[in-house]
């Protein structure tokens, strides 16, 4: 195990350090961000001076060569528009974007494994199509269009719920956190909801199609056959052999909602690091964009090694690292 | 006596008091908070007033620091921190400091606070993007305390403006922000300290900024006891806050949505025109690349240099079906160069008509009656419907005979490619790229000197002029004018010579007005809104009428 842990996270080094190359090289092609900051009236002397200050009179591979160097010291630079160190404001919006993934995949767990199931077990039903047809409409509608039509409907015309931003919040560990109030919960309900259905939609779908490969198994009517309970077969046995392609796909989708929760973001208004990015790459901020993407591929190699183990756990036969005999 | 009586003998002693208290508290009429909730269209990213010009963060710094000079609705400077100045000579201006005015913390501003904030600014603030601290360097400023409440500014040479340089210099305790350079201790708080009419109260980034009234300031009575600013990008998202009543007031209502606005009863919109203006710049090198015949040739001479060509470029515009149609009815058609109410406004110059005959007639005149091709660029995501107008440009450049294609492009990229600047600083940008181009000029100062001068005078790296110029558009009889300008003080000579320079500008064509923006903000009814011409949302302007 522990051999494997290694090797994944050597990948991981070479995986950062190409990326670091591409943005930092990309994001330099792009433009100049002294132009969207400088008011009409900066003149020559003025412009030089800022592009002095923040660096960028050097040649580009030497720039990149001193991010490294910084980097190697854990220092990913300042923010251009903020002034302040580009981890510590990744850092201080991360909470409220983690706390909207989470509660979106909560939302999409509670809600799809139970309706996944019932389309599993009677696929012919028609609740089962409705259910079907629901998952449809998750995967193809745009996330913008339902956002902003919830907004329509349940803040504007209805009056049920808040529009925009979070709620008020409770301080744990030194984080705020927003779900842990009647009022911060009012403010998540709307933004998590839209967020989880496209996780949501692919829940239904693998565990309707989970469930028609489990329930003709051997085991399955081996089971039934010794006199086990349909609660617990259901529980038990069949639950544990579909969640296999199910942590997978989650895996994958849970690292891109938090990394690019960027849609649902802007249109609630939510103050988190989706939101934070989107402005960057507006301003060329460029010590932000990369700040920012380091540790997005980080936490995706995290993941992933996350649910490898998980895989190791949930079926026995999976060993992390053996090669086959 | 028993237990019992006792525990009744003390409820009896107690009982008496504790009524009294009851019935004082329920008679204490209950203070109603009032509170001003404003959706605003950018976050602002500093409470540092030396960090950026970005009127995001402005318009928020505003309300805790405040400048000698203060600007009014239609950007003239009226007192701030300063209550009179004069110049004494050509070289030396005398600001006479207002007297009784207290920091947030109690201590009395005096000229020790000016002299800091100035030497912070020339100082530098390492890593500030955009620090106002040029507005010392026009003119070389020099200062001096003359006495507590006295400072002399002196030029090198005449500078008429130096009030309105200052207009945009936020004073700052000494005693609070010496040695003060990271912006976070601005965003904590702890150095926010200003003699403006709110105090800093909270910080959360992405979220909102809230501020708390200042109940010692100079200029009056505060109205709102908090105000809150809650940053909504999405133009679809901030109507709805609106509508919703999670906000009082929002900037930057979408255009479409303005009729219902208006119509509506229980919301009100205030109005006025905006200091910016949206101009077509031609590209006046020898040969353009993106100017081509009709057989897809690179044109020598470019059409551009041809006067009569702009001209009736111009007339093909039609200005009122833009406002009507792409703006919502929020634009004003114009010919001048700076908003009506600014110093350099003139007047009778009205904005073109809409006359494709003309311009026609014009073209054949210049010998371009078969017309020609030409690549109109612009962004997409800056100016009010910058992208829809391109478009409707392009369209009604073809209906006499010029096909023009649109490049519409995010603002981040469109600027890279549209700033130039002198091939020393910036190896590989001298010489201009785009040969037609729709960009946008606010007029900060609420007066023409720089406008003129950055614009319409030739470009010059080592005098500063023509900073705006970015087609290279040179004519020595504005240039005369706009540098005697900017050395004369006497305001109603300055005025005629702007006003001479700004008519040949325009009568040349240099380049093509086309509106004036107009600011709208969108309210709950019942409340009342004084509008500004630099787009600032001030909760100063903002009062409950019912």
């Amino acid at each position: 195990m522990a051999e494997f842990i290694i090797k994944r996270v050597l990948q991981a080094l070479l995986v950062l350090l190409v990326m670091t190359v591409l943005v930092f090289f990309g994001v330099n092609v792009i433009g100049n961000p002294v132009y969207i900051f400088a008011s009409s009236e900066c003149d020559q002397a003025c412009l030089t001076k800022i592009i002095a200050d923040l660096g960028l009179d050097r040649p580009v591979w030497e720039q990149y060569l001193v991010f490294l160097g910084n980097l190697l010291q854990g220092d990913l630079g300042n923010s251009f528009t903020h002034g302040i160190p580009a981890l510590s404001l990744i850092f201080e919006r991360l909470p409220a974007t983690l706390e909207l993934a989470f509660a979106a995949l909560v939302l999409a767990l509670v809600i799809g494994l139970p309706l996944g199931m019932r389309a599993g077990l009677k696929p012919e039903a028609f609740s089962s199509r409705c259910i079907m047809a629901f998952s449809m409409i998750g995967f193809s509608l745009p996330v913008f269009w339902i956002g902003l039509i919830m907004i329509l409907v349940f803040s504007v015309q209805l009056g049920w719920m808040p529009s925009i931003g979070r709620g008020d919040t409770v301080e744990v560990f030194g984080t705020e956190f927003s779900f842990l109030t009647l009022n911060g919960l009012h403010h998540l309900a709307m933004p998590a909801f839209t967020l989880s259905l496209i996780m949501m939609a692919m829940v239904i779908r693998l565990t309707r199609a989970g469930m028609r490969e489990v329930l003709f198994a051997d085991y399955i009517k081996f089971a039934r056959a010794n006199g086990i309970r349909e609660r617990r077969i259901l529980s038990t046995h069949v639950m544990k052999n579909i969640l296999i392609p199910i942590v997978t796909v989650l895996g994958m989708e849970f690292g891109g909602v938090i990394a690019f929760a960027v849609v649902v973001e802007s249109i609630f208004s939510w103050p988190g690091v989706g939101k934070m990015l989107i402005d960057a790459i507006g301003v060329l901020d460029r010590p932000l964009i990369v700040a920012y993407l380091i540790f997005v591929v980080f936490m995706f190699v995290i993941l992933n090694l996350l649910v490898d183990i998980l895989y190791s756990i949930l079926d026995p036969r999976v060993r992390l690292g053996d090669s086959p005999t | 006596m028993s237990v019992l009586s006792n525990k009744e003998d003390i409820l009896m002693k107690f009982w008496k008091p504790g009524l009294l208290c009851a019935a004082v508290m329920l008679a204490m009429p209950v203070a109603a908070q009032e509170v001003l909730t404003i959706g605003v269209r950018s976050e602002a990213s500093s409470l540092d007033p030396h960090w950026t010009q970005l009127s995001a963060d402005v318009q928020v710094q505003e309300h805790i620091f405040e400048k000698l000079v203060a600007l009014d609705s239609a950007s003239q400077p009226i007192p701030g921190l300063a209550a009179s100045w004069q110049p004494l000579d050509d070289t030396t201006w005398e600001f006479k400091l207002r007297e009784g005015v207290q920091w947030h913390d109690g201590e009395a501003f005096n000229a020790d606070d000016v002299i800091f904030t100035f030497d912070r600014l020339r100082g530098g603030i390492s890593g500030a993007p955009a620090s106002p601290a040029f507005q010392l360097e026009k003119g070389s400023k020099q200062w001096t305390k003359v006495d507590d409440y006295t400072i002399h500014i002196t030029t090198d040479g005449p500078y008429p403006t130096v009030a309105e340089d200052l207009a945009m210099l936020p004073i700052v305790a000494e005693h609070a922000a010496r040695g003060v350079t990271e912006s976070v201790d601005f965003n904590s708080g702890q150095a926010a300290i200003g003699t403006g009419p709110f105090l800093f109260e909270e910080y959360s980034p992405g979220n909102r900024v809230t501020v708390k009234k200042n109940p010692n300031w100079w200029g009056g009575e505060v109205e709102w006891d908090q105000v809150v600013f809650r940053p909504i990008t999405q133009d679809a998202s901030r109507l709805a806050a609106l509508l919703n009543g999670d906000v009082d007031m929002i900037d930057y209502p979408p255009t479409i949505d303005l009729p219902q606005l208006q119509e509506d009863p229980d919301f009100t919109v205030s109005t006025i025109s905006s200091d910016r203006l949206i101009y077509l710049m031609p590209g006046y090198k020898h040969v353009e690349r993106f100017i081509t015949d009709n057989d897809g040739n690179v044109m020598v001479p470019n059409p551009m240099r041809d006067w009569r060509v702009r001209k009736a470029l111009s007339l093909a515009v039609n200005r009122e079906a833009i406002r009507d149609r792409v703006m919502g009815g929020a634009s004003l058609p114009a010919k001048n160069i700076v908003p009506p109410g600014f110093f350099g406004y003139v007047d009778g110059l009205e904005a073109d008509p809409y006359d494709p005959e003309q311009a026609q007639a014009l073209l054949n005149e210049a010998g371009y009656g078969d017309g020609f091709r030409i690549t109109l660029h612009g962004p997409n995501d800056r100016y009010i419907n910058d992208a829809r107008i391109l478009e409707a440009v392009a369209q009604m450049w073809s209906r006499v005979g010029i096909t023009t294609e649109v490049d519409a492009m995010p603002r981040n990229i469109f600027f890279s490619r549209l700033i130039r600047g002198d091939e020393l600083s910036m190896p590989g940008f001298d010489v201009p790229e785009f040969s037609m181009s729709m960009t946008g000029w606010g007029t900060v100062a609420g007066e023409a000197t720089y406008t003129v001068s950055g614009t319409l005078e030739t470009y010059n790296a080592a005098t500063g002029g023509g900073n705006g110029n970015f087609g290279r558009y040179s004519n020595p009889e504005i240039d005369a004018r706009s540098v005697l300008a900017k050395r004369t003080i006497d305001p109603e000579t300055r005025l005629a010579i702007l006003q001479e320079a700004i008519t040949i500008g325009m009568e040349d064509y240099a380049y093509i007005p086309i509106h004036f923006q107009v600011n709208n903000w969108a309210m709950k009814a019942g409340l009342e809104h004084q509008p500004r011409t630099n787009e600032r949302t001030l909760a100063t302007e903002v009062s409950r009428v019912d």
